[in-house]
C-alpha cells in the first residue's frame, strides 16, 4: 500500500490494526465492564498475556502445536465447480473445517490453555453454543490433563447431540443451563457466575472474540493465523492479495481471525455475514446484532446487542446454534461503525440452500455457520468479475448439524 | 465535595443510636407493580434503614438463582426502567427520609441514556446507585456524572480487592462502601464471620465512609454476627426467596407476599437492634 500521499488526517485512521487502546476500547466499543470480584483477575490475565506475547517460547509452543496437533496450515482450496457455476469471482475456501476438532475453535483453545498453565491455573471452565468451542476446550484439557467444566444451554444440548457426546467422551463435565432461554448467552452468564465463585484456581476460556478486555484482542490474536495463512497462500497461488474476503459472524472469532491481517489493505473488500434467522423484520427472529441491533453493554463489553427498548437482552434466533448469540465482538462493532467492513445478514433458508449447494458442487459438507458465509458468496460472486479473487472461511464442518439439517429438509435419518 | 444526602443523614442518625443499618434489597416490580409498591411502602416501618431497589435485568451475571428469578418475574409482569423510577417517585411522596439506592446492571441505564437516567433518578428521589458492572476504570462514564448530579455512587469491594487496588475502588465512592463478603454470586454460601470482620477492618482503615456487608446474609442471628465492626448488613436473596415462596400456583401474589416480606424484615431489624 502506498503511504506517500496519505497524511494522518483527522478523520482518516493510520491503521485499522492498532486497537484496542490500553483500556481495551475499540473506539466506543469494548472495555472492561465486569463486577469488582472479577476485575483483579481480568487485570492479571492482561498482564500474563502481555508477558506471554513478548516471550518467543510462547509463540514457538503455539507454532509447534498448530503444526503437529491441530494440523495447520489449513489448505486454501480453489472451489472450481462452484466458481464456474456462479460465473463470477474466483472462489477459494480457507479450509479451517479440516483442523483437529473440526473447526477454527482449536486455534484459540491451544493459545489460551498454554496461557492458563503459565498462570498456574488448575481448572478450566468455558461456555459453548454449538458445542464446537466446548469440544475444542475439552480436547485441550484432555491433552494437558486439566479438569474441565463446560456450560451449555439446555436447548443447545438437545440440538447438538454429537458434540455433547464428544465432550463427555473427552472427560469434560457438562453443565446444562436452564436459566433464561437455555442458550449461549445464558451459558456465558453461568460460566461468569462460576468464575466469580472460583476465582483462585479457575481459568475462564472464552470461545469468541468478545467479553471483557483482554479477551477480544487475545482471541483475535490466536485466530489471526487464519488470515496470515490465507494471505501467504493466496500470494503463492495467484501472486497477489485477494480482492474479497467473507466470513460468518456469531461472536465473530473466525471472522476477525481472517479479516485482521487484511484490514490495512485498502484494496480488499471485506464482508461479515450475520445470522438473519427468519428475517431481520421478524422481531426476536434473528441473531444479527449489528445489522439488526443497537449498542449496549453485556458480558463485559460494549457492543451491538439484540435488545428491546428497555435494555433487556433478547434471545435471538438462528438455525445455527453457533451464531445465535445476542452480542458480537467489539472490534466488529467498531469496524462496522468506521465502515471498513460491510456487514450483511443471511436467513436460515438461504444458509440451508448454500449448505446443499456446496455439498453437491464441492463434496464438502460445511457447518451451518459458514453456510451463512457461503450464501453471501453465492449472492456476491456472480456480481464480481472473473479475475476477482475471493476467500471465504469455511470455519467448521457439518457433521454436527446433520440432525438439524435433516429435520429442516424433511429427511429421515 | 458532595452534598450530604439522605444516606449520609441516615448513617449519622444510626451512629447516634449506636446500631448497624439494615439494608434490604427487593427487585422493583416483583412479582408485579402493585404488590411491589406495597412492599416498598411497608419496608421502613418494618425496620429497613436503607432500601436497595433492584432495576430488573434479563442477564444478572453476578446474581444467584433467587435474584435472577425475581428479576425475571418483574420483567415478565411488564416492568421496565420508567416504572422503577415512577415507583421511587410515589414512595417519596410519603417518605422523605428513607434512602433509596437503585441497584443493577449497566445496560438498562445505558439504553435509557446515562444523562437522562441520572436526571430522572435524582428528580424521582433516588439517593444512590450501585451498578455492578461499571468498575472504577470506567468512572468518567457513569460514576462521576452521577456524583455531579447529586447522587451517591456506591462501590462494591470484594475479597479479591487487594490493598493495592482498594484505593482505586474507594476513590470516587460516596454514601457507603458495600463489602461483598464472599467470592461468588448473591445468595450463595454463608460468609465466614471472622474473615468478614478482618476485611471490614481493613477497608475502614482506608476510608471514613460507612461499610456495609452483603451477599449470603439470610437470618437475624447471622446478620447480627456479621454486623459487628461494620456499619450495616444487606439482606437480599432471603427476602426475594420469601416472595417466591408466597406466590400462588400461577405465580400470582397472595396476601402472604407482602406480609411475609415485612415479617422477615421485622425479624432482621429486631435482631440487629438487640444487644
Amino acid at each position: 500500500m502506498s503511504t506517500t500521499t496519505q497524511k494522518s488526517g483527522e478523520a482518516k485512521l493510520n491503521s485499522y490494526r492498532s486497537g484496542p487502546d490500553d483500556r481495551g476500547f475499540f473506539g466506543l466499543f469494548g472495555g472492561r465492564f465486569v463486577a469488582e470480584t472479577l476485575m483483579p483477575l481480568i487485570l492479571d490475565l492482561e498482564r500474563a498475556y502481555t508477558a506471554a506475547k513478548a516471550d518467543p517460547t510462547f509463540q514457538a509452543e503455539i507454532d509447534h502445536l498448530n503444526l503437529h496437533y491441530a494440523g495447520r496450515p489449513s489448505p486454501l482450496y480453489y472451489a472450481d465447480r462452484m466458481t464456474k457455476e456462479l460465473g463470477g469471482a474466483k472462489i477459494y475456501f480457507k479450509r479451517d473445517e479440516l483442523n483437529h476438532t473440526g473447526s477454527h475453535k482449536i486455534n484459540n483453545c491451544l493459545g489460551q490453555i498454554l496461557l492458563a498453565m503459565r498462570m498456574g491455573k488448575t481448572r478450566i471452565i468455558a461456555e459453548t453454543g454449538a458445542g464446537q468451542h466446548g469440544v475444542a476446550v475439552a480436547t485441550v484439557c484432555a491433552k494437558y490433563g486439566l479438569p474441565c467444566e463446560i456450560y451449555m444451554g439446555a436447548v443447545d444440548i438437545e440440538r447438538q447431540a454429537p458434540n455433547v457426546a464428544r465432550m463427555k467422551l473427552l472427560g469434560a463435565k457438562l453443565n446444562s443451563v436452564t436459566s433464561g432461554a437455555g442458550t449461549l448467552k445464558d451459558a456465558m452468564n453461568e460460566a461468569l457466575r462460576d468464575w466469580v465463585t472460583n476465582v483462585k484456581d479457575t481459568y475462564y476460556l472464552i470461545g469468541t472474540a468478545a467479553g471483557p478486555h483482554p479477551y477480544p484482542a487475545m482471541v483475535r490474536d490466536f485466530q489471526s493465523i487464519i488470515g496470515k495463512e490465507a494471505r501467504e497462500q493466496m500470494l503463492a497461488a495467484e501472486g497477489r492479495l485477494p480482492d474479497t474476503v467473507v466470513a460468518c459472524i456469531g461472536g465473530g472469532s473466525n471472522a476477525i481471525g481472517l479479516f485482521h491481517p487484511f484490514l490495512d489493505d485498502a484494496g480488499v473488500a471485506i464482508y461479515g455475514v450475520e445470522a438473519g434467522g427468519h428475517g431481520l423484520d421478524v422481531e426476536n427472529g434473528h441473531a444479527a446484532s449489528m445489522t439488526g441491533g443497537t449498542p449496549g453493554v453485556l458480558h463485559g463489553n460494549r457492543t451491538y446487542l439484540l435488545q428491546n427498548s428497555d435494555g433487556q437482552i433478547l434471545e435471538g434466533h438462528s438455525i445455527s446454534a453457533g451464531l445465535d448469540y445476542p452480542g458480537v465482538g467489539p472490534e466488529h462493532a467498531w469496524l462496522k461503525n468506521n465502515g471498513r467492513v460491510t456487514y450483511v445478514a443471511i436467513t436460515d433458508r438461504e444458509a440451508l440452500e448454500a449448505l446443499q449447494f456446496c455439498t453437491r458442487m464441492e463434496g464438502i459438507i460445511p457447518a451451518l455457520e459458514p453456510s451463512h458465509a457461503l450464501a453471501q458468496v453465492m449472492k456476491l460472486a456472480p456480481t464480481l468479475p472473473k479475475d476477482n479473487l475471493l476467500v471465504m472461511n469455511l470455519c467448521g464442518r457439518g457433521d454436527k448439524d446433520l440432525f438439524t439439517v435433516a429435520k429442516a429438509l424433511g429427511m429421515k435419518i | 465535595m458532595t452534598h450530604a444526602t439522605r444516606i449520609d443523614a441516615r448513617f449519622a442518625q444510626l451512629k447516634k443510636e449506636q446500631r448497624p443499618a439494615l439494608v434490604t434489597f427487593v427487585s422493583a416490580g416483583d412479582p408485579d407493580l402493585e404488590t411491589s409498591e406495597k412492599i416498598l411502602a411497608g419496608l421502613p416501618a418494618a425496620g429497613a434503614d436503607i432500601i436497595e431497589l433492584g432495576m430488573p435485568f434479563s442477564d444478572p451475571m453476578a446474581d444467584g438463582p433467587a435474584i435472577q428469578a425475581s428479576s425475571l418475574r418483574a420483567l415478565k409482569a411488564g416492568h421496565n426502567m420508567t416504572k422503577t423510577l415512577a415507583m421511587v417517585r410515589r414512595f417519596r411522596e410519603r417518605d422523605q427520609t428513607t434512602p433509596i439506592v437503585l441497584m443493577g446492571y449497566y445496560n438498562p441505564i445505558y439504553v435509557y441514556g446515562n444523562a437522562r437516567f441520572l436526571a430522572d433518578a435524582k428528580a424521582a428521589g433516588v439517593d444512590g446507585l450501585i451498578v455492578v458492572d461499571v468498575p472504577p476504570e470506567a468512572d468518567e462514564e457513569l460514576c462521576l456524572p452521577a456524583v455531579d448530579a447529586g447522587l451517591n455512587f456506591i462501590r462494591l469491594a470484594t475479597p479479591t480487592t487487594d490493598d493495592k487496588r482498594l484505593p482505586a475502588v474507594l476513590k470516587n465512592t460516596s454514601g457507603f462502601v458495600y463489602y461483598v463478603s464472599i467470592t461468588g454470586i448473591t445468595g450463595a454460601a454463608a460468609p465466614v464471620v471472622d474473615d468478614v470482620h478482618a476485611q471490614v477492618k481493613r477497608i475502614k482503615g482506608q476510608t471514613p465512609l460507612p461499610v456495609v456487608v452483603g451477599f449470603g446474609v439470610r437470618s437475624g442471628p447471622q446478620a447480627k454476627a456479621i454486623s459487628r465492626g461494620a456499619d450495616g448488613v444487606v439482606v437480599g436473596s432471603a427476602i426475594v426467596a420469601v416472595i417466591e415462596k408466597s406466590l400462588g400456583s400461577k405465580g400470582e401474589a397472595t396476601p402472604e407476599t407482602v406480609s411475609g416480606v415485612l415479617a422477615l424484615v421485622n425479624e432482621l431489624g429486631a435482631a440487629l437492634r438487640s444487644a
